[in-house]
């Protein structure tokens, strides 16, 4: 396996504030890595510096083995992005968005019409290739972005959170396509705020905050690393409940009308506390990344 | 990223613009049609008629035949300057077209370079379109009057240039009102575009030599007219030099404001 991706003490600060403070990761070709972390982690600065979008402040970066200084216009070349925010032509129709975009990257025309219809076919958007962008829905939209995002054949796909506002159909349905791409041996980045999402697709990722690297890992040793197998949520916890957890030792969180208990031995916890405390509002189930990205990050409100 | 980096991509931004041109033509098409009919109407025939004949370099010359090419040069200052500042303001902060450019192998300088030639392009088709109907009218002596269009392509240029830099330091799309009202419209009036300058008090005379419409002004009556002249050289130099200060500072300053 060979890196597409490797940084090393990445940095990038907006005036006395720090967005990235002294990043560090590789991607491995083939791999989907994810970037994960509350609003103002600093996660689309990196991927905007990744793309050469935005300069460095320091650190080194190198894509696909290449030192990015100064190579940036062939680098983009083998890079596709899917940026956060709809940035699509709504001058143009569907088609004429992704002729448009492939002229961007100075592909012959005879390569584009073929490229076209192929992407139209693999993103579902045959039969809507004359629609005005302005009129598709969000879902449509955002598979226009992937299909334009995929004109050049990528080495590396770029993803700034692809399913923000869809509805699970189009979740579904864009997840797949990205399985697909996998298949086909795609190296993906990805930002998401949608810890499933991330537990469904990333092979690796990182939770960040504030800039800097809280924990990195596969997501299944991520979650029992620090959450445990299983999680127990009590909610309108009795008094004594929180004094009984102390004395077991076990490990619990507590948000005011709701108790969050993190096990490996969940199931006999479970039916301690069924029989000794609480009979109703108890609830067992699989720990997920949404717990650990929450343990880690914290709950209070960013923004 | 630092440096000027700008290839013959250029043309990739421009034929962009091109393509949505081709798609609203039918509408882009009616005002530099209509503008002269309505101008040489008004101000022609109406005005014309209490005003009758002036001198324009030494020779006797009808006030509509005077003020024509004056309203091919106010076409080309605002065909170049509204598409360089409110359409592409409505591409960069609205439709996020530079960003979405910017993901590919386009640099900033490539994508203000286009736009700016964009701009510059809509005052030569809007120049042409004028020139069919002032001829109608048989107000365009040719074939020196073909010269109109590579100075409709060097003053589109001059004014794509300053309305860019505008784009680049302007907080919302309303701000422009201030660069129209304090700018573009007194240039309108006082670059001997409807009176000869010299009807102005020595000061002013002086303050409209600095304005770039007034040279426009003077390039396209001498060639409009076919009175070439050797001070049209220096009106020449004059837009040349804006635009190699005007240009470098669009481009700087739109990299500031997009590169974060």
């Amino acid at each position: 396996m060979s890196a597409i991706i490797e940084v090393e003490n990445l940095r990038k600060s907006y005036g006395s504030d720090i967005a990235v403070d002294g990043i560090s990761f590789t991607v491995q070709a083939g791999e989907c890595f994810g970037l994960l972390g509350p609003n103002g982690a600093g996660k689309t600065t990196i991927i905007r510096m990744i793309y050469g979008f935005t300069p460095r402040e320091s650190g080194r970066l190198s894509l696909f083995g290449t030192d990015c200084d100064g190579a940036w216009r062939s680098l983009k070349a083998k890079i596709g992005v899917c940026q956060q925010e709809d940035n699509l032509d709504p001058d143009l129709t569907v088609r004429q968005n992704l002729e448009t975009f492939a002229a961007y990257f100075d592909l012959p025309s005879n390569l584009v019409n073929d490229r076209v219809m192929a992407l139209l076919q693999f993103t579902a958007l045959e039969g809507r290739e004359h629609a005005n962008v302005m009129e598709l829905s969000g879902g449509l939209k955002r598979r226009l972005v992937l299909a334009r995002a995929l004109l050049n054949e990528p080495q590396l796909l770029i993803l700034d959170e692809p399913t923000s506002g869809l509805d699970p159909q189009s979740r579904h349905q864009l997840w797949s396509r990205l399985d697909d791409l996998k298949q086909r041996g795609l190296t993906t980045l990805l930002t998401t705020h949608y810890m499933d999402e991330a537990q469904r697709l990333c092979d690796r990722l990182i939770i960040m905050d504030h800039g800097k690297i809280l924990v990195e890992g596969k997501p299944l040793d991520l979650i029992r690393d620090h959450v445990g197998k299983s999680v127990i949520e009590v909610i309108a916890p009795c008094s004594d409940l929180r004094m009984a957890l102390k004395e077991k030792g076990v490990v619990f969180e507590d948000v005011g009308q709701r108790l969050i208990i993190y096990s490996n031995d969940g199931e006999n916890l479970y039916r301690d506390l069924l029989s000794e405390h609480c009979r109703e509002g108890c609830m067992l189930r699989p720990a997920t990344l949404e717990d650990v990205f929450l343990r880690l990050t914290g709950r209070e409100l960013r923004e | 990223m630092i440096g000027f980096n700008l290839s013959k991509r250029f043309i990739r931004v421009w034929q962009r613009n091109f393509r949505v041109y081709q798609k609203t033509w039918k509408i882009s098409f009616v005002p530099p049609l209509l503008e002269p009919l309505f101008y040489l109407a008004a101000f022609g025939v109406g005005l014309g008629g209490l005003v009758g004949a002036l001198s324009y370099g030494g020779k006797t010359t009808g006030y509509t035949a005077y003020i024509a090419p004056a309203l091919i040069a106010i076409n080309i200052m605002q065909s170049s300057f509204f598409e360089n500042t409110f359409g592409s303001f409505v591409r960069m902060y609205y439709q996020k077209t530079f960003d979405a450019m910017l993901a590919t192998p386009l640099t900033i300088e490539e994508i203000i370079t286009g736009e700016i030639l964009w701009g510059a392009t809509k005052s030569v088709i809007g120049s042409a379109l004028m020139m069919i109907i002032i001829t109608c009218f048989g107000l365009l002596h040719f074939p020196e009057a073909l010269l109109l269009l590579p100075v409709a392509f060097l003053g589109g240029f001059a004014f794509a240039c300053i309305g860019m830099v505008f784009t680049s330091v302007v907080p919302t799309i309303e701000t422009f009102n201030l660069p129209i009202f304090l700018f573009i419209t007194p240039m309108f009036l006082f670059s001997g575009t409807f009176f000869p300058l010299n009807n102005l008090p020595g000061w002013a005379q002086l303050f409209a030599k600095v304005l770039p419409l007034t040279h426009l002004v003077e390039l396209c009556r001498a060639f409009a007219l076919g009175r070439l002249d050797v001070s049209n050289l220096t009106s020449i130099a004059y837009l040349v030099i804006w635009c190699v200060i005007f240009f470098p500072i669009a481009v700087t300053g739109m990299r500031r404001r997009l590169v974060r």
